[in-house]
Order: C-alpha cells, then structure tokens, then sequence
C-alpha cells in the first residue's frame, strides 16, 4: 500500500477519534446531568460558596471567601508558602470591598 | 492521469520517504511534540471543565454572603446585624452561616466543619464528605472523635457519607449540628460565622449591597456574582504553576521551530539540489517541505489532543495530581465532566501546527532558489 495512502487512514483515523471524543463529551455531559444537579442541590442546601480543590490553607479551601490579600495574612512580610497558592489566583476585585 | 490530487499523492509519498530515512531523529521529534501539545491540551481540557462545573453548580449558591471585617480580617458577625438587614427593601430571607475548619493532629488533615440551614442533622450525629472517609478509614455507623475548643474530646456517629459524585464540593466537610458546633468552637452567644443573604429580584443584589456595606460600613457582602467570577479567573494563564507549564510548552516548541528555521542540514540542502537538478520546480520543493511539516505537525497535534483528553476524563489527570494536591492531606478524587472548547483547540491548533509548518519552508525555500549545483556542492 502507498504510504500516502497508509499516512491518510492514519490521520483520518485520529479525526475520527476526535470526533467520537466529542460525541462521548456530549452524551458524558448528558448523562451526568442528573448528578450535577444533585451536587448543585447540596450547594443549596449546605448554602456552600466554594469547591472543595484544595484543603491545604483556608484561603485555596474557599477562594471566594477569602481576602484579595489572603497569602500575606498571617504577617506582613509573610511569603506564599503553599504549592496550590500558586495555582489559585486572588479572588476577584470586589465591589464593596474597603482596602485592607 | 495527471491530477492535482494525484501530484499531492505523489509529493505526499515522497516526503513521507524523506521522513522514514531519517527515522530516528524524526520519530523523537514527533514524541517531543506530541508530549507539548499533549501538556497544553491537557490543561485546556481540565481548566475548561472545572470552570464550567463550578458556574454550573455554584448558581445554587447563596445570592450573597455578609462578613464582618476587623482589623483587616474576617471575624464573627453578630446574628443583630441580619435582623437589620432583613428590613432592607428587596431582601427575602437572612439565615445565618455556621462553619470553620478543624486541624486534625493525627491526620494532619483540614476539615471543613458546617451546620446546615436546616436543622437536619440530631446533636451528636454528623454526615461527612467522602475524603473525611478516606483519611479517617470510617463509614456509616462509626464514630469520629473530635477534640473541642476546651480540649475535651467530641464523639461523633457518622449517620451517613455524601456521595462519592459529590466529592468536589463535600470531600472535607463534616457537616454537624448547631449545638456540636457550639461545643466545639464555644462561639459567643449571638455571634456567628457570616450571614447569607437571599434577595429576590437578582438585579437589586448590587444596591442591597451597597446598602449593607453602607449600613454596616465593618462588613464585606460578596455578590454570588462575585463568588462565580473568583472560579472563572482561578486558573488563569497568569497563575504561578500555569504560567511555568505554558512557558516550558512554549520553549521547547520555540527550540524546535528555531532549530528547523535556522537551516537545512547538508543532506537536505544536498537532497533539494538533486531534485532540482532532475527537473523539480521550486513549487514542488516547496509543497515536499510543506507536507514534511504538516505530517509531523498534524500528527501530533492529532495524537496529542487525544491522549490529553484521556488523561484528564478517563484518568482524572492524574499527571496533574500531584502539582494540584500540594501539602493537603485531603485531595478530592473527582472525575470531571467532559467539555471540548473548540475555540481554545482550534488556537492550539494554529499555534502549533501552522508555525512549525512555516518554519519548515522557510529555510527550504531559501536553499530552493540556489542553483541545483551550488546546493549539491554546498
């Protein structure tokens, strides 16, 4: 078989594939419907603010409730210190929030 | 039959020939590209994902939530303050929040520790999320021993787990009556940890908590708005560990390019001038180097979006684990639901295929037009 011929199944191979992924990604998000609903239930319930993604320090645990200035809290010299600090960015600039 | 189709064909064999020979050094460059656009894609896909799951869910959040600031710091607010805010006009309910975290000294884990609205829980019995389970190596039926603010040990029966589908928001909580949390943290009486505010018509939220703030110049009201944008903007391209995988990403594609940009070796120099010399025009050259780039490129990219999003819905990222967990003890073990952001693949797209395509004319276009026999003697 020619290569070129050998090289389109393999390329079109891959798009298939892509394709499939994003049919999967539909039906995926289909499916879980009725289980992000639930979760969005217990937000409710538990009147939660936050995701549980990090639990190392209270300012990773609940970024939304936290202070813009939250890695330099502890003293005002205070250096981040945890890994996931470096993953999370500040909370947004609110519009009722006084300078600290 | 001559056709435009069968030319490409023809020039698509050939270049696919050129790359076989030098097997090796092709075959390694193919891996190190697929791994970028695979580090890349990955990060799309579990940044994207989160993001939506979190505006998704978070809609059911409290419309706003009401701190007290001291000196600079969160502190408890006391119940009095909800009884004023409730007479602002456009407020519907205020409940206020009990929660805190919990060191635990064994485990070395943070527990997230809340009372629910309602009274759903018997003192004495708590619900726990699922990485509370894990680390405490309990279920259903067992008791947890928590240690009070005055020392004193709690027990606890565990009355039931939250699911495992909740983990990405329950993981840490032990979620407990109002009178264990009294016993626990011995909060002040009429103090508690915030308000959350419900308001009615969403378009008031920002008056009301101008009102608030106005009212209780100490407070900090956070809009649910305001919560759903800090989830948006967590993963930002700027952040610390982001910015690090995007630059070395970015690097060894720009090594790469750099390295097929500056030159041909003498052996490809050499092997232009030969076709040249048997009747190949500076097109064909051209379209032989074209296809060398796209068949590497298009390859990778292809290969390398595929194995991300594997990666990240079938193995819950599990490269990434480790950058995400940090020090935390507790780590949610959550699958993501699948979400393919076709404006972002398409920018990976243009920015790794084209580039490297163009980097490989470039140079073969400059040896194309020497002479075939100043190219051979070169």
């Amino acid at each position: 078989m020619r290569k070129s011929i050998v090289f389109t199944i393999v390329t079109g191979v891959n798009i298939l594939l892509l394709a499939l992924l994003a049919v999967h990604a539909h039906f995926s998000r289909i499916s879980a419907a009725s289980e992000r609903l639930e979760r969005a239930e217990l937000v409710r319930t538990l009147q939660l603010t936050d995701l549980c993604l990090f639990t190392e320090a209270r300012y990773t645990r609940h970024p939304a409730m936290s202070d813009r200035f939250a890695p330099f809290q502890d003293h005002p010299g205070a250096m981040e210190h945890f890994p996931s600090g470096s993953l999370v960015t500040p909370p947004i600039k609110r519009i009722h929030e006084h300078s600290p | 039959m001559s056709t435009p189709l069968n030319r490409h064909s023809n020039i698509l064999d050939f270049a696919l020939s050129s790359l076989l020979r030098r097997k090796s050094k092709n075959f390694s460059l193919l891996v190190v590209y697929t791994l970028i656009v695979f580090v890349i894609a990955s990060l799309i896909f579990f940044v994207q994902a989160l993001k939506r799951e979190a505006a998704q869910i978070l809609k059911e959040a409290p419309d706003m939530v009401v701190q007290r600031m001291v000196a600079g710091r969160h502190d408890l607010i006391p119940v009095a303050y909800g009884e004023q805010i409730s007479a602002i006009r456009g407020v519907t309910a205020v409940s206020p929040r009990l929660w805190g975290y919990y060191y635990d000294q064994v485990f070395g884990a943070n527990y997230t520790l809340l009372v629910p609205e309602k009274n759903l829980l018997e003192p004495g019995s708590i619900m726990i999320g699922p990485g509370v389970a894990r680390n405490q190596r309990i279920q259903a039926g067992d008791m947890l021993a928590l240690k009070t603010s005055r020392n004193i040990p709690l027990l606890l029966t565990v009355q039931d787990l939250y699911p495992s589908s909740s983990e990405l928001i329950s993981s840490d909580l032990i979620v407990l009556s109002a009178e264990d949390f009294q016993t626990m943290f011995n909060l002040p009486a009429g103090q508690v940890t915030d308000l959350a505010v419900t308001v009615a018509n969403p378009r008031e939220q920002v008056t009301v908590a101008a009102k608030i703030a106005e009212l209780f110049p100490d407070t900090r009201p956070i809009l649910k708005s305001e919560m759903l944008r800090t989830y948006d903007s967590l993963f930002e391209w700027r952040g610390g560990m982001i910015v690090v995988v995007l630059a070395v990403a970015v690097l060894s594609f720009i090594i790469f390019a750099w390295d097929k940009a500056t030159g041909l070796s003498a052996e490809e120099r050499k092997e232009i001038g030969i076709l040249k010399s048997i009747g190949w025009e500076t097109s064909d050259v051209l379209l032989l180097k074209f296809w060398e780039g796209i068949v590497v490129s298009l390859t990778a990219f292809l290969v390398g979006v595929v194995l991300a999003y594997g990666h990240v819905f079938f193995f819950s990222a599990a490269l990434f684990e480790h950058a995400l967990k940090g020090w935390s003890v507790i780590y949610p073990q959550f699958k993501l639901t699948p979400v393919i952001d076709v404006y972002q693949l398409t920018v990976l797209f243009f920015l790794t295929v084209l580039p490297y395509t163009a980097a490989t004319i470039i140079p073969a276009w400059l040896s194309a037009t020497v002479p075939p026999d100043a190219a051979m003697r070169s």
